[in-house]
């Protein structure tokens, strides 16, 4: 039976005319763009269409505030060092702590060399509280960092009111939108914010290739010297066949953006009604007023993600989990952590995400493989009866601690 | 994703003996929430022979934390409780065709369960010894308490040092940040507060040794060697390796290195490490090669 790919918030397959429209970029079109002569130009002006097509899908005034980098990771590395580097008076960095890893190993890291790192606390929908951000607000911030949509849930941050808040304030704003961009409009020439993340294969171009958005006249350190490439913003020559191919998959997530907000927001909401009828004892994480068109983040209480992700795997179905054991470290996702959710039920996460590729019938697929998958675990698990969760789960079951 | 053996895929899809044990005799729960595993074992014990008749399992985990808990149950069923006793959680590994070190702590649980429950028939109170923090090498397997504990019991200053203690940091390096890191705290700690040195990036230079106060004989020296060796034996027979004294020419100690330790990619640490505590010990320079360096004799 053909595989059915939910993970599209891991990673997406490359389409398929974006694949057509890089592919002579490696071979007749090899030339560096920096050369004077005909291989170069040819490849100068085919950069210069993909920034263009980058710029509109974020809505960007100018083209130049487009700066190519390798990947998400590297631009929110940039935007937060260069922030510091550019503002050496002010020390403080603001973000959540909901944030990509991208985001918290940094900050981390930079608490360790020294800076003051407050992370907003989000509620048991995962938002956060605009009052306790207002009064962080101060002339020894340097930079606020959140992100546009959260990785596992979904759920949408009010970035726009944010980013006003920090710049009246003067403050500068960072937003981590890569599992936006391509699935929310975006218009940030009517924004306050002044620097963006993108990665390229969360939008169906390939991996190693990203952007990050950086407003005119917003001040800016490279992370990377080196060459003029990127007006010297960013050193190193251009990954000229992704830069297309990037600049391609915006312009089809430009097109297929109402398709994405329509037909995929009802497959996701046919697909979590679907389970959670005939599921007891799951639930929805995050917010699911406010969050990405394809996302669904199930919570099934008393069993393990790793667990049902493997048995989902012998059906050919691919998603993810939020259990520690799926990422090799000893917590839940901190995700689920930051938003209460218990220990039995966050280690139960699992993360279905829709691309514009998938189909009714692979979701029927799903709906009707995912319940006995459950019941089967359940059967195992010291926390479940015959008839239900043990009638006081903690107390039936409360092993000795390691 | 893992790269779990075929014989914990196996152990997953058809688990072996799970469900509650109507007529068990003995219970053993034990695990971690926050890892995300939790195991009841039970067991039905006759008491007149203390032969485990059947044994059952109940597990919140991950694939490979239900396939420790099916292959425990394989395992143990016929045994007496005192041999039950003697499974360790690397026999647990080994009869799965090995774990990811990554998932070696679903063994443990197993091999904690088991006690739990022996505990549990005979009717003594169990208490868990073991305390799990980060994994902070994973080539072999070691968490960040242990490091720490290890650190301050022995006085390491050096992350070469911890790599002999513990194997930690011994294989691709790259937890060596982490390491420091953990060298860094406990060192702090040592100092009192005030008088934060960093460690040193690179391994110390071994002090020289102090001049003996008397001469050591020859048989006073071997005894102090085998003194040596047997320190570390008990480190080196955990990972299934050990060694013995081969010989002793001059300033030269010759050992076997046995089991797993021949061959390892560590024995160069290995040998270092007792080389180190020999000149400490014996207060004089000497050299602990392997036995296949010792001069063929004519």
């Amino acid at each position: 039976m053909k595989p059915i790919y939910l993970d599209n918030n891991a990673t997406t397959r490359v389409d398929p005319a974006v694949v057509e429209a890089m592919l002579p970029f490696f071979t007749e079109h090899f030339g560096n763009a920096s050369s004077i002569h005909a291989f170069g130009s040819e490849v100068g002006k085919a950069l210069k269409k993909a920034r263009s097509q980058v710029q509109a899908l974020l809505g960007a005034e100018h083209d130049s505030e487009i700066i190519f980098t390798s990947c998400g990771t590297e631009s929110d590395s940039t935007a937060i060092l260069s922030a510091l580097k550019a503002q050496p008076d002010r020390n403080t960095v603001i973000t959540t702590n909901v944030e990509h890893p991208a985001i918290l190993t940094l900050c981390e890291w930079l608490e360790k060399e020294g800076y003051i790192v407050h992370k907003l606390k989000v509620d048991k929908k995962g938002r956060i509280d605009m009052d306790e951000y207002k009064s962080l607000l101060n002339d020894r911030v340097a930079v606020v960092s959140a992100m546009w949509a959260n990785n596992e849930t979904g759920t949408i941050f009010p970035v726009v009111e944010m980013a006003e808040l920090a710049a009246a304030k003067g403050i500068m704003f960072h937003t981590d939108a890569v599992q936006a961009v391509g699935k929310v409009p975006i218009d940030l020439k009517n924004t306050k914010i002044d620097m963006l993340s993108l990665s390229g294969h969360k939008l169906h171009a390939p991996k190693g290739i990203g952007v990050l958005y950086l407003r005119r006249g917003c001040r800016f350190r490279p992370l990377l010297r080196g060459g003029h490439q990127e007006r010297g913003r960013r050193a190193g020559t251009e990954n000229s066949a992704s830069i297309v191919a990037l600049g391609m998959a915006c312009e089809l997530a430009q097109q297929k953006m109402e398709f994405e907000n329509t037909e995929v927001r009802r497959l996701r909401d046919k697909l979590e009604k679907g389970i959670l009828s005939q599921v007891t004892h799951a639930f929805v994480t995050g917010d699911p007023s406010n969050r990405l068109p394809n996302t669904a983040n199930i919570a099934f209480e008393y069993i393990e993600g790793e667990a049902i992700l493997l048995l989902l795997n012998k059906v050919g179905i691919a998603c993810s989990s939020g259990s520690a054991c799926t990422s090799g470290s000893l917590e839940p996702s901190h995700v689920m952590r930051a938003m209460g959710i218990p220990y039995t039920a966050a280690h139960g996460t699992i993360r279905f995400s829709l691309s514009v590729y998938n189909t009714e019938e692979e979701i029927d697929r799903v709906i009707k493989e995912v319940p006995p998958i459950v019941a089967q675990l359940r059967k195992l698990s010291p926390y479940w009866t015959d008839k239900g969760p043990a009638a006081n789960p903690e107390a039936a079951f409360a092993p000795t601690y390691a | 994703m893992w790269e779990y053996s075929d014989k914990v895929r196996e152990h997953f899809f058809n688990p072996r003996n799970s469900g509650p044990l109507e007529e068990a005799n003995g219970i053993g729960d034990v695990g971690s929430i926050q890892c995300g595993d939790a195991l009841r074992l039970m067991l039905k014990v006759e008491p007149e022979t203390e032969i485990i008749l059947d044994a059952h399992f109940q597990t919140f985990g991950c694939g490979s934390a239900i396939a420790s808990s099916s292959a425990l149950t394989e395992m143990v069923k016929g045994m007496t409780l005192d041999q039950a006793l003697e499974v360790s959680n690397q026999n647990i590994a080994d009869y799965l065709d090995g774990l990811p070190p990554e998932k070696m702590h679903c063994s443990v649980m197993g091999r904690e369960a088991l006690q739990a429950a022996i505990a549990n028939y005979r009717g003594e109170e169990w208490s868990d010894d073991h305390e799990e923090g980060a994994l902070i090498c994973k080539c072999f397997a070691i968490d960040a308490v242990m490091i720490e504990d290890v650190v301050k019991a022995n006085n390491l200053n050096t992350v070469e040092e911890v790599t002999f203690y513990t194997k930690a940091g011994g294989g691709c390096a790259a937890c060596h940040e982490g390491i420091e890191e953990i060298l860094a705290k406990v060192m702090a700690e040592r100092a009192g507060p005030g008088e934060v040195s960093p460690p040193p990036a690179c391994p110390a230079t071994p002090e020289a040794p102090k001049p003996p106060t008397k001469k050591l004989s020859i048989v006073e020296k071997i005894a102090k060697i085998q003194e040596v060796l047997e320190s570390v034996r008990p480190m080196l027979q955990r990972d299934h390796g050990d060694v013995e004294l081969a010989d002793v020419q001059g300033k030269k100690i010759y050992v076997h290195l046995k089991g797993a330790c021949s061959g390892c990619m560590m024995e160069a640490a290995t040998l270092g490490g007792i080389q180190q505590k020999m000149i400490e010990t014996l207060g004089e320079l000497v050299q602990v090669l392997p036995s296949s360096h010792m001069p063929v004799e004519a």
